[in-house]
């Protein structure tokens, strides 16, 4: 336990030294806020931060595997994957660290979005429980796209790869669960897969938290996608670390 | 203390390391010589738990490298080739680091940092980052986090590249005080390193281990400076 703290409190640091945290958090803020207000926030006539969080799953799309991209590419490339692993730390603790410590810095990034929230109560009373709820959506899907990044952060030693690829299969869970894609789909494919393209896609679970239901099957689909993607990498870097 | 039996490793049709067994006990110096591409960073990768060997295995300390990867990580030092570190780091902070992972914590790691800093001669970059070092700080940077547990048994991939004359001579005067009470294996092809610093020598080319004595003894042996018996020996190996 202890190492796995080692490595999430000098993961959590590195992205404060160096530029990449300050550059990160103002792309994103500015975007998220610029986003919400060219969507018609005040044509919505409405306080609430749906179209704020509309417009998150579509950011994360590309901003979650830029943070992601360096976690094991970097490593790998300058050969402090060598140091760390021969140091009393295993794949596992390590992998988890570096992910908490990044999934822990876009909660940051999130919740320097707070001027939305009070901008929204300042202009009417909005339902608080569906602001936590948007919030906590967007923290799981964050968690989710972030564990796909730090998979192919590990698969190739070079960043751009990963970035791209992290962003390709992101992009293919959210734009699945899209109505035209299901509208799409639905004209050649049975009912039953149509629903199950559905049910893969962030975007269907992302939506349904949204509305303020928290149902067992959409933090189960975050928390198994997690899982399922972080012990990938465990694997993949545990066989690839030395290459 | 360290017992290799015939460790084996293989990248694709490349055999680096085939079959070598050796034990060094405590008050050795094993200096592991070899031409580019014989195998010793493989070796010593794997005797780290960083690698893991296709057959074979070692113990270090009565701990086995395929059984207890971390014990193994936990009694020894380890310098890699290059001497990697977390170039965005100031070095106290690298330091800071290693002592986390170590579980080296509140007076023992002043203790350790007041031990190893002036002893690697680290004390005026201690505030600078790790990038803006020359080669031979980087190193020496390696070297104080190979060290700050006081580990019984050191691992140390060319410990001296890339030093200036006076650093090489500083870090073979280290690792002769460290001798008595420490088990120690470095690699090198600075032949004169061998004679300064280590009490065996083990030759290996392409894997296989070719000679397996003391640099005195060879000497005597082939009548020539080490510089032609390291020549005449790996040329017959190939």
């Amino acid at each position: 336990m202890n190492s796995f703290w080692a490595v999430f409190k000098r993961e959590l640091k590195s992205y404060f030294t160096t530029p990449l945290a300050y550059v990160f958090l103002v792309i994103f803020l500015f975007f998220s806020g610029y986003l919400t207000f060219k969507e018609g926030f005040y044509e919505m006539r409405q306080a609430d931060m749906s179209a704020f969080f509309m417009n998150l799953p579509l950011l994360f799309v590309f901003m979650v595997p830029s943070t992601a991209m360096r976690l094991w590419a970097e490593e790998r490339k300058v050969g402090s994957i060598e140091l760390l692993f021969t140091l009393p730390i295993t794949v596992t603790q390590a992998v988890l660290g570096k992910f908490f410590a990044a999934w822990l810095f876009l909660v940051i990034a999130l919740a320097l979005t707070f001027p939305m929230v009070i901008t929204v109560c300042y202009l009417g009373e909005p339902d608080i429980g569906l602001i936590i709820t948007g919030y906590l959506g967007s923290i799981l899907m964050a968690g989710g796209f972030l564990a796909i990044g730090c998979f192919f952060s590990a698969v190739s030693k070079n960043q751009v790869i990963s970035f791209v690829l992290s962003v390709v299969t992101c992009a293919v869970l959210v734009f699945a669960g899209m109505p035209t894609t299901l509208s799409y789909v639905s004209t050649f494919l049975p009912a039953g897969l149509v629903s199950a393209i559905e049910n893969m896609s962030f975007q269907t679970h992302f939506e349904s938290i949204q509305r303020g239901v928290l149902k067992f099957e959409d933090l189960s689909y975050f928390i198994l996608l997690i899982i399922g993607w972080i012990a990938a990498c465990s694997i993949v870097l545990d066989e690839r670390k030395a290459r | 203390m360290i017992k290799v039996k015939e460790l084996r490793r293989s990248f694709g049709p490349i055999v680096a390391v085939d079959g070598i067994s050796f034990s060094v006990e405590k008050g050795q110096v094993l200096g592991l010589l070899g031409p580019n591409g014989a195998g010793k960073s493989t070796a010593m990768r794997m005797l780290a738990c960083f690698l893991r060997p296709d057959s074979g295995t070692a113990t270090i300390c009565g701990y086995d490298i395929l059984q207890n990867p971390i014990e193994v990580r936990r009694t020894i030092g380890y310098l890699a080739e290059n001497a990697p570190a977390y170039n965005e780091m100031t070095v106290g902070s690298f330091l800071n680091f290693v002592c986390d992972a170590r579980q080296i914590k509140g007076k023992k790691r002043k203790q350790a940092l007041d031990r190893i800093v002036p002893m690697c001669s680290i004390d005026s970059v201690y505030h600078q980052t790790i990038e803006t070092l020359s080669k031979g700080y980087k190193r020496r940077v390696g070297l104080a986090q190979a060290l700050i547990h006081d580990p019984d048994v050191l691992i140390l991939d060319e410990p001296t590249d890339g030093l200036d004359p006076n650093q090489k001579h500083g870090v073979r005067k280290l690792i002769n005080k460290m001798a008595k009470d420490k088990c120690i294996i470095i690699s090198t092809h600075i032949l004169e390193e061998v004679e300064a610093v280590c009490s065996r020598t083990i030759i290996i080319a392409k894997g296989r281990i070719l000679v397996d004595s003391t640099p005195g003894q060879l000497k005597e042996k082939y009548q020539c400076s080490l510089d032609a018996v390291f020549r005449r020996i790996t040329r017959n190996g190939k």
